[in-house]
């Protein structure tokens, strides 16, 4: 079987590395992502908020080259495009006005039927955790992950249908398969500031502090997120918040698929390790897992 | 041959005003088998009624049809003026040409036209209608309270004190219920227990109450003043007839950590216990799933120390048969527990950490922290370390009020019972503080809103309207974070101990219950009244009835209110020896019969059942339908699914509506 | 059919049969009375102890007879009086209606609807949207056609067959 991949803005841009990591780890594992032949911007954040139909055509006109390049399923792996993604689905699927609207707009038809996965939910569902238990060969044993989720991946929820909004599980139960282990802790779900980074840096300093405090509460080594923006912030912003609130913050800052593709033995540098501003090796050389 | 008399009423000016009532007199002279008809202005009125019982003598009449107001309103009335005449009360038809003809319609002479029409379309009925005998059943003068907290034992006590026999089952080793549980209550801060446990013993010593404890009801047959029940003694492993209730058993059993029902998991008890000090009967009960002997085959300590020998191992489950006239429905509640393994099978509060963290209490738990015959005794000390807490958080509406949780009712108790609670800490907690989150203080009741004002007031607890979005634990403290929505600020709150008044749910195990007694249930399993105004007690299975909070959330006085109704209700009943029905009861012609069974499936009463006919040799010749007259409620659903028409219903026969519907376009 | 022809607005006017239960339906219908709510005339109600007790023969026969529009109303879904009945009605009378469209009924001329005891302005509304429905229908004949030939209480002359089957 093999998928339409929808990689987004992000992952061709500052998130390279959730690119690659996600590619090799599909690669290993036998998953054949295919990129959609001229896909466009899913709208992002800027479309709905302009205009609904636009933030609504944009997402649904990518799903629309999909099924007409023959997939019935497409993988998203950043949180935003996957948000929008299922959001269109939903909306045209629910309004008859809305489907003939973005009917119009795109100029194709909307009768469609195309899955939307988030790629861990590509190896939740699609790979199965039995599976996927079995080729990790290089165990992340002794590494205490605290996993973030963010808002877009689960919000909101009868839309995402990924997992339960208030205490989602789904990261920790591929974060434990590969060994590591996945602590609790109570900023899963908050918000990082999002896009405020840009007009309003000093809400994204204070959020992003508060989660990446409870996550050294916890006891967490790394932070892993499935979102590039909420990476850019929580990684990007770590100085910038040392110097405002005066303490060092040096917490590395992975993609899950980074670390599942530690756990399958692939080259750290291959999987984009380097590019973090937060260095991540000294943490996991310490931990043996490098 | 028919002789119909038509009496067209004038209501006053009411139908007279739109509907030419002597017109309507003359034309319904011309019809077919009407010997007699009038106009008048009271038809209802004592000349009127003269009027018709004077013409049925005089011209011999088969059967009237009152031309006048809605059968709603007046049937009863005309019907018994003609039973007066020896005519049958069922061969008097009603013509609503007012309600649903002169107060309606504008143009005088398309009412009247449809005023005719209407009296036609009766006088065809009439002519077919049978003098019906209404059905008599007699009275088993006994009821079944099913339920042994308040509202049971309310009940039980009022319909035993009316010198009617009750028979009481509670599934639980004692009676009590939850309010048991309690430590003071709202609005008068009276100890729960103190004006409970009298009642108790009362229930338990009456001499009309036969009280069965750690019992369920097993199967429940039969119909209004004669229902067949089975209960189910569950095995106890102690002879109640010989236990002295002295305890040593308890002192002995080596299991001494099993979490305590009674004490919401902040206590613990012994395989063997009675669940509370003042539990009534006051005899233990063995947990089997516990007990070292039934684990291990093994132990028996408790039978070694018991000097009267009450210990019997090989008890096992005992079914009795009772005949009852009546059942009371006093099941009760459960509350809703945050946890993701449901019992309800609702989804669970993730934002407050599912029920893992010790110091997330819920109010019942509260109750036993404050009660001084809980597991503290009284002194308020949080589940995790035994520190006092000195800033507590209460949230209201956790469950209830939320569709996402899928409780969207309010459970009403709770505004109370946490201001009760903010009071109840600050007098043992001087030095504390009380955070309320509410959504809106609902205080209706006597002596109510001002028991929450003296809570905020003079007890000074703070009360943010807003919800809670999320409890973390930082440390020894528990953050609460949520929305102050009067100020339009976020609070964050460091707690050290939080209660959750979760939501009033329905009892687990209620669905199969209410199957077994043909109640009625909505879609959170609260058992349905048979109408929410007017008959607030009753159930749509004649003689069950219903009280407390298996209905809906209720307060206590509320649940002793309905029990005291329903006992009222339940004397009403048996105080007749013979019930009367009116006899629209559907009935199968054997002959046509073909025995498909549809109807058994269709009947919601279950009144419907197989009937094997034999020959005189006793060999099989078919089966056929049954029906159960004192069951059948007359919908006539069987008849509609019948593919042989074999089966018809007294009072709407097909000869009947088919001539109302012959009748009408002539 | 007579009407008084010289008050009739209208160049037709249909006869409408309502079946209705006797514990929503029939007590919303005196409800709109009590409230003076006004209504279109064509209608006749038939009360039944439950919309469960409604089988298509009742419906048939009203048009049979004449009808050129059918009305069921019972009371809401988990309202019924005895639990059950207007499911069974339902059921019924979706299965019906098609039956009705594949024998080529204008199954406008047929509706259902839930109308408690307290709608009382529901009633009033829906008999005069029914009526205004079917009377832009026109009248039924298709049925009365061929009820004539066997309608027991006309007692017309039977014409030849081959004359309405041409």
């Amino acid at each position: 079987m093999n998928y339409g991949y929808f990689p987004g803005c992000s992952l061709h841009a500052t998130a390279k590395e959730f690119n690659d990591s996600t590619k090799l780890v599909c690669d290993k594992l036998d998953l054949e992502l295919k990129e959609i032949d001229k896909w466009i911007c899913c709208g992002a954040t800027p479309a709905h908020t302009t205009n609904q139909e636009l933030g609504i055509a944009l997402p649904f006109a990518n799903l629309q080259l999909a099924a007409d390049q023959g997939f019935d399923t497409v993988v998203a792996p950043c949180a935003a495009c996957f948000n929008r993604l299922r959001s269109a689905d939903f909306e045209v699927k629910h309004s008859g006005y809305t489907a003939e609207r973005v009917g119009y707009i795109t100029g194709s038809r909307t009768d469609i039927n195309v899955r939307i996965l988030h790629i861990i939910q590509l190896f939740r569902d699609e790979y199965g955790y039995s599976r996927l238990k079995e080729v990790f060969s290089k165990p992340l044993k002794g590494l205490k992950v605290a996993n973030y989720y963010g808002c877009l991946l689960l919000r909101p929820s009868l839309v995402m249908k990924l997992d339960d909004p208030e205490n989602p599980v789904i990261m920790d139960e591929l974060t434990n398969l590969t060994g590591a282990e996945s602590v609790p802790w109570a900023f899963k779900t908050e918000c990082c500031g999002a896009s405020l980074a840009i007009p309003e840096t000093e809400i994204v300093l204070d959020l992003s502090k508060k989660i990446i405090d409870s996550a050294k509460n916890a006891g967490a080594d790394v932070i892993a997120v499935a979102c590039p923006l909420c990476h850019a912030n929580l990684d990007m912003r770590q100085k910038q918040i040392g110097k405002k609130f005066g303490a060092d913050y040096s917490t590395p800052v992975l993609y899950i698929t980074q670390l599942l593709g530690l756990a399958l033995g692939i080259d750290p540098s291959k999987l984009g390790l380097d590019s973090h501003l937060v260095d991540p090796y000294p943490v996991l050389r310490a931990k043996n897992i490098l | 041959m028919a002789r119909i008399g038509v009496f067209v009423c004038h209501c006053g000016e009411n139908i007279g005003r739109t509907v030419d009532c002597s017109v309507v007199a003359k034309e319904s002279a011309k019809l077919r088998d009407v010997v007699y008809s009038v106009d008048y202005k009271y038809m209802c009125s004592d000349p009127g009624q003269i009027m018709v019982k004077d013409a049925i003598k005089k011209h011999n009449l088969t059967g009237v049809v009152i031309a006048s107001c809605s059968p709603l309103m007046h049937e009863k009335t005309f019907r018994r003026a003609v039973q007066e005449t020896e005519l049958s009360p069922f061969l008097c038809e009603m013509a609503n040409i007012r309600e649903q003809c002169s107060w309606v319609h504008e143009d005088k002479v398309l009412a009247t036209k449809k005023a005719v029409d209407l009296v036609r379309l009766m006088v065809e009925k009439v002519k077919r209608n049978t003098p019906l005998e209404p059905i008599r059943i007699p009275v088993t003068k006994r009821a079944l309270v099913i339920g042994g907290g308040i509202a049971g034992i309310q009940a039980a006590l009022d319909i035993a004190d009316g010198n009617q026999e009750v028979v009481m089952v509670e599934k639980s080793p004692s009676i009590g219920g939850h309010m048991a549980q309690l430590s003071e209550t709202f609005p008068t801060l009276d100890c729960s227990q103190c004006i409970l446990t009298p009642k108790m013993v009362s229930a338990n010593s009456h001499k009309n109450i036969k009280l069965y404890t750690y019992t369920e009801v097993e199967s429940v047959t039969g119909y209004i003043g004669n229902f067949d029940v089975t209960l189910r003694k569950k095995a106890r492993y102690v002879d109640d007839s010989i236990c002295s209730g002295c305890g040593i058993c308890q002192e002995k059993c080596p299991q001494k950590k099993i979490s305590s029902e009674f004490n919401t998991g902040l206590g613990k008890r012994p395989a063997i216990y009675i669940p509370f000090p003042q539990a009534v009967p006051n005899i233990p009960v063995i947990d089997k799933e516990r007990c070292t002997y039934f684990k291990n085959g093994k132990c028996k300590a408790c039978e070694k120390f018991c000097d009267r020998n009450a210990i019997k191992f090989d008890q096992t489950d005992e079914f009795i048969n009772i005949k009852v006239g009546a059942i009371v429905v006093a099941t009760g509640y459960e509350m809703y527990n945050i946890g993701k393994n449901n019992k309800n099978g609702i989804k669970g509060y993730g934002e407050y950490g599912c029920g893992e963290d010790p110091d997330i209490i819920d109010s019942l738990q509260f109750e036993r922290l404050l009660s001084a015959s809980g597991p503290t005794f009284g002194e308020v000390k949080r589940p995790s370390d035994g520190k006092v807490p000195e800033t507590v958080v209460f949230l209201q509406c956790v469950g209830s009020r939320d569709k996402a949780k899928g409780m969207e009712y309010c459970s009403k108790i709770c505004c109370m019972y946490t201001a009760k609670h903010t009071m109840l800490y600050k007098h043992k907690v001087h030095h504390g503080q009380a955070f309320v989150f509410y959504l809106d203080i609902r205080a209706g009741g006597k002596n109510y809103d001002e028991f929450v004002r003296r809570a905020i007031e003079e007890d000074g607890a703070i009360y943010l309207r807003g919800r809670v979005s999320k409890i973390y634990r930082e440390g020894d403290k528990l953050i609460v974070k949520g929305a102050d929505t009067l100020s339009g600020s976020q609070v964050e709150i460091a707690a050290d101990l939080v209660v959750l008044a979760t939501a009033i749910t329905a009892q687990p195990d209620i669905v199969p219950l209410a199957q077994k007694l043909g109640v009625g249930y909505d879609k959170y399993h609260f058992l349905s009244e048979a109408h929410p105004k007017l008959k607030p007690v009753e159930t749509n299975s004649a003689g069950i009835f219903l009280a407390g909070a298996c209905q809906a959330p209720k307060d206590i006085p509320e649940s002793v209110a309905q029990a005291s109704a329903a006992a009222a209700k339940v004397l009403g009943l048996c105080s007749a020896t013979e019930l009367e029905r009116e006899p629209y009861v559907a009935k199968v012609y054997e002959s046509t019969c073909a025995g498909c069974g549809f109807c058994i499936e269709a009947c919601p009463y279950k009144a419907i059942d197989n009937k094997a006919i034999v020959n005189r040799q006793g060999k099989l010749i078919k089966n056929v339908a049954y029906i159960n007259q004192g069951l059948c409620q007359g919908c006539g659903t069987c008849l509609s699914v019948c593919r042989s028409k074999s089966i018809d219903l007294a009072g709407f026969t097909d000869e009947q509506i088919f001539s109302e519907i012959n009748s009408l376009f002539v | 059919m007579s009407q008084h022809k010289e008050t009739i607005k209208h160049d037709f006017e249909p006869n409408i049969v309502a079946f209705v239960c006797n514990w929503c339906t029939y007590t919303g219908a005196d409800l709109a009375g009590t409230s003076r709510l006004k209504y279109e005339p064509n209608v006749r109600i038939i009360r039944l102890p439950c919309t469960g007790r409604i089988d298509y023969n009742l419906l048939l026969k009203a048009f049979e007879s004449g009808a050129d529009g059918v009305l069921v109303s019972g009371c809401h879904p988990n309202d019924c009086h005895y639990n059950l009945g207007n499911f069974h009605a339902r059921r019924r009378f979706t299965v019906f209606r098609q039956l009705l469209d594949f024998v080529g009924i204008d199954i406008r001329r047929i509706q259902f609807a839930w109308v408690s005891a307290a709608e009382g302005a529901k009633w009033a509304q829906l008999v005069t949207q029914v009526t205004n429905e079917v009377r832009e229908l026109g009248p039924f004949t298709n049925y009365k056609r061929i009820s004539e030939l066997s309608f027991p209480y006309k007692e017309l002359e039977p014409e030849p067959l081959e004359e309405v089957t041409a």
